[in-house]
């Protein structure tokens, strides 16, 4: 295996990235997830001009360009990262490298206006690091700052384009415990702020919105035609985890008319059917099991499997950055504690980008070729993504992390490591 | 007047030479386990060995035979047929207690970030023996952890390991003998802490000549010590020898011993190696540094944690005898923490005699430590490395074991040795497994989807009463 996958690098190096060659690519023989059902194996997929061309039992008769046997190997839609500051933190704590947030910028308490989306680098070393572990895109989130609404963000896909958003608009609003501390000293006088924003779309009022008489305003006029352009056209994410929350932001799209996620949910498993109800999905971090703040002690391992069996949508994130490329593991313990095989490689898939509304990644004609060879089972910590493929395009599988590895692998360095590169 | 003397200096060395009593001494006995025999496993022995349908017998809190052997009646059968044993799993970095669930500011209780050198605080003094992370790790197959101060500081004070049982009381978690630990910090946290202060250290210059400040005078101590203890085995052996004149000036130095220190204390036992080093530490050359620095001061460095650049220096590791505790594939964090890679642990595992560790840091981590080091297993593999699984069960068990000195005691499956021991539903190296009991010294004190054998910490009795379950 380790001579074929140095055969594929060596090829993939050739089309990757910013080829202008279109070429075909045909991979035999993969065990297929195509979207939210069990796989099928022995399936050919065919792919011309980054698009899948077909799928079916027997392609080998087509000519491509190259092929790869997947030798009965998982092959899956390129998978979503979760919620994470990839292309917007280079590293955690150089702040001047982190563009996730808007902070100590006292000219309002909303900002909705702000969009990380400008501030997204796809050069990073994150993205490559995170795609070649079998990462697609992920939902470029605002990250808490010091306001009620921390901002807006979108999907954005890992095929190192600089303007690679895709889907709704979609903003974050945070409404957990910890926020409603950090403003107006608890939760009531965040849904206080929250109401008063959101009743005033509808009044025939131009311009800002002005709480007091300070020189603050609550939100401004960009502001606002950003809440109400959402509401129209876009996602409200609402950060909460504790099942009183969960149930006020539920009450509180409904009131205002916003399609809601909620992000977080750690109790969301109290108002299961509530959730199922009202049709909102739930983004979790399976992992999370500690009643780690007084807004989580509900949080238990089978979150994922009542939530499901109530008939509740789920997503996964890892609440991790750097680190996102752990979601596998996420949601492969979500499988260990009940939730079905099919509906966790679901929510990794295809279910992303139904919801932030991106193009359908699905493995069938017509689609995007975002696909993703495993060494075996994609939610497993036995394996790994030995091919991805971008547009049809084999990734050179290459980060600054397998660099170092080429670097410091071999036992003997010469003239020192320095002049090992690779 | 000789007699007088005598009286004198066996005067003078009753009051100097009555021993420091422990303080604060493990309290936990085990109680009485069941005999339990475990038939057809596949034993990860912790020390390199895998057994195929093997037998494993354990009875009075001790590992008895593997393989086969004799029997007391009435011992429990359990069917492991198709189900793994390993070691009970050890985490060397825990902040369990110090840092507990909930995450409270109240509860903030891992860092006296008061001054960067606080060797003589004492992490077991700040754990919360309520914290609910415990029974969580207990339900992962963790049987004993080293909850450590964090890295707030150059010197953060006493660690302390832990058996994974609950009790009202860290003494009664307190695993019995185990040395303490010393967790000092190198870089980007220390000088970020107080250097935000416009206090020293500010830089890594000035992390190192605070170490190096440090220990000066902790062999200044020791050497008074010494000094005094020799007067006082002086003036014993001057009075048994009936002999005067120079008893007389040894026996007048007992009555002024040095003054204790609990700073120094805790500085001193690490230069005489009583207490183990554990240095938190992400940059190869600071790794250097600081060996270069124990061997100024002649001490040992026993495990550097994080290291997320150890692969850097593996052989370097392995030559000095020096662990390496680390993370599968944290990173990117800090930039200290941006040259890590997924291959860390198996490199540093691959010279000869080097010490692959990986630890947890994380109330998460700590839970699925086979999941961490199953990462770890599949990069080195996938890199070339060869590692099998009971090579990889090692860095969870018994290098662990090793780094907190009770390597003598457990992290390994061997007649004599204490008895914990996690049974796995498969092989422990996959998302899908769990433990399906969780044995310490002999005793069951865990048992998947077995409510009476899954313990629950006091804070979380009696929360969200009414929720429909």
């Amino acid at each position: 295996m380790n001579t074929k996958r140095l055969l594929i690098v060596l090829m993939g190096s050739l089309l990757f990235p910013g080829s202008g060659h279109a070429a075909s690519l045909l991979i035999t023989n993969g065990t297929v997830f195509m979207g939210a059902t069990a796989p099928s194996s022995q399936l050919d997929i065919l792919i011309e001009d980054g698009l899948i061309e077909a799928v079916a039992g027997d392609l080998s008769a087509t000519e491509a360009d190259h092929v790869i046997d997947a030798e009965g190997r998982p092959v899956t839609p390129a998978l979503f990262a979760g919620i994470s500051a990839a292309g917007l933190s280079e590293i955690g704590m150089v702040y001047e490298a982190v563009d996730s947030r808007l902070n100590k910028l006292y000219t309002g308490l909303m900002h909705p206006e702000f969009d990380v989306r400008k501030a997204y680098n796809p050069l990073s070393s994150v993205v490559p690091v995170t795609r070649i572990e079998g990462y697609g895109y992920t939902l470029l989130a605002a990250a808490f700052g010091d306001r009620t609404i921390s901002g807006q963000g979108s999907l954005v896909r890992f095929d190192g384009g600089f303007n690679s958003f895709e889907g709704y608009t979609t903003i974050f609003v945070n409404v957990d415990g910890y926020s409603g501390n950090k403003i107006g000293g608890s939760r009531a006088a965040h849904w206080m702020l929250l109401e008063t924003a959101f009743s005033s779309l509808d009044t025939k009022k131009a311009g800002g919105l002005w709480l007091t008489h300070n020189e603050h305003p609550l939100i401004n006029q960009t502001g606002r035609a950003t809440l109400k352009n959402t509401r129209e056209n876009g996602i409200f994410v609402f950060t909460a985890n504790r099942a009183s929350d969960i149930l006020q932001a539920l009450a509180f799209s409904q009131k205002h008319q916003l399609k809601a996620i909620i992000s977080g949910g750690q109790e969301a498993w109290v108002v299961r059917e509530a959730l199922a109800a009202s049709g909102t999905p739930v983004v979790i971090n399976a992992l999370d099991n500690l009643p780690g703040s007084f807004d989580g002690l509900g949080a238990r391992l089978d979150n994922a499997a009542l939530l499901h069996a109530a008939g509740v949508t789920l997503l996964f994130t890892s609440g991790e950055t750097h680190n996102a490329r752990k979601l596998r593991q996420v949601a492969g313990n979500a499988v260990a504690n009940g939730l079905p095989y099919e509906v966790a490689m679901a929510a990794m898939t295809s279910l992303p980008a139904e919801i932030f509304g991106g193009k359908p990644r699905m493995v069938a004609p017509g689609f995007r070729a975002d696909l993703v060879i495993w060494s075996g089972d994609p939610l497993d910590v036995t394996s790994a993504a030995d091919q991805v493929i971008i547009d049809g395009k084999l990734d050179p599988m290459t980060s600054r992390q397998t660099e170092l590895l080429k670097r410091y692998l071999p036992a003997e360095a010469g003239l020192g490591r320095a002049y090992i590169n690779p | 007047m000789r007699k007088i003397i005598c009286v004198l200096v066996t005067l003078l060395m009753s009051v100097a030479a009555r021993a420091q009593p422990e303080a604060f001494p493990s309290t936990y006995a085990p109680p009485a386990g069941q005999p339990v025999l475990f038939k057809n496993a596949t034993i990860l022995t912790g020390d390199g060995r895998r057994l195929d349908d093997a037998d494993l017998y354990i009875s009075d809190g001790q590992i008895q035979w593997v393989g086969e052997g004799e029997i007391a009646p009435g011992a429990t059968e359990v069917d492991a047929s198709g189900r793994w044993i390993t070691p009970g799993l050890i985490d060397v970095h825990s902040h369990l207690g110090v840092y507990p669930s909930p995450g409270v500011a109240a509860h903030s209780d891992g860092n006296e970030a008061t001054a960067p050198v606080t060797a003589e605080v004492w992490a077991e003094h700040s754990v919360w023996p309520q914290d609910p992370g415990f029974s969580r790790a207990l339900a992962g197959g963790v049987t004993a952890m080293q909850i450590l101060p964090g890295s707030a500081n150059l010197f953060g004070g006493r660690g302390v390991t832990l058996k994974n049982v609950p009790s009202i009381s860290y003494q009664g978690m307190k695993f019995p003998d185990a040395p303490h630990g010393l967790k000092m910090a190198c870089g980007e946290n220390p000088k970020r802490v107080y250097g935000g202060r416009t206090q020293a250290p500010s830089t890594r210059m000035g992390n190192v000549a605070a170490y190096r400040s440090a220990w000066i005078r902790a062999q200044r101590y020791q050497a008074d010590w010494d000094r005094y203890n020799q007067a006082v085995k002086d003036a014993a052996e001057a009075a048994e020898g009936d002999s005067s004149g120079a008893s007389v000036a040894s026996a007048l130095l007992t009555n002024t011993p040095p003054r204790r220190n609990l700073e120094l204390d805790t500085l001193a036992g690490a230069l005489r190696g009583d207490i183990l080093v554990h240095m938190h530490c992400y940059r190869a050359d600071e790794m250097l540094t600081i060996l270069d620095m124990a061997k100024e001061f002649g001490y040992s460095v026993g495990t550097f944690h994080h290291g997320v650049e150890a692969y850097k220096i593996a052989d370097k590791l392995a030559a000095n005898d020096v662990c390496g505790a680390l993370w599968a594939d944290w990173w990117g964090f800090k930039i200290e923490a941006y040259d890590g890679i997924q291959e860390n642990i198996a490199l540093v595992d691959r010279p000869a005699g080097g010490c692959a560790i990986v630890h947890s840091d994380s109330d998460e981590g700590i839970q699925r430590l086979n999941q961490e080091a199953a990462k770890a297993m599949l990069r080195g593999n996938r890199a070339g490395l060869d590692i099998p699984p009971e090579r990889a069960i090692r860095w969870i068990t018994y290098n662990a074991a090793k780094s907190l000195g009770v390597h003598e005691q457990t992290g390994s499956i061997q007649p004599g040795k204490m008895a914990d021991v996690v049974l796995w539903s498969q092989d422990p190296f996959s998302v899908y497994a769990k433990p399906s009991q969780v044995y310490i010294d002999g005793v069951l004190r865990y048992e998947q989807n077995n409510p009476s054998l899954s313990p629950q910490s006091d804070f979380e009795l009696g929360q969200l009463m009414g929720a429909a379950r």
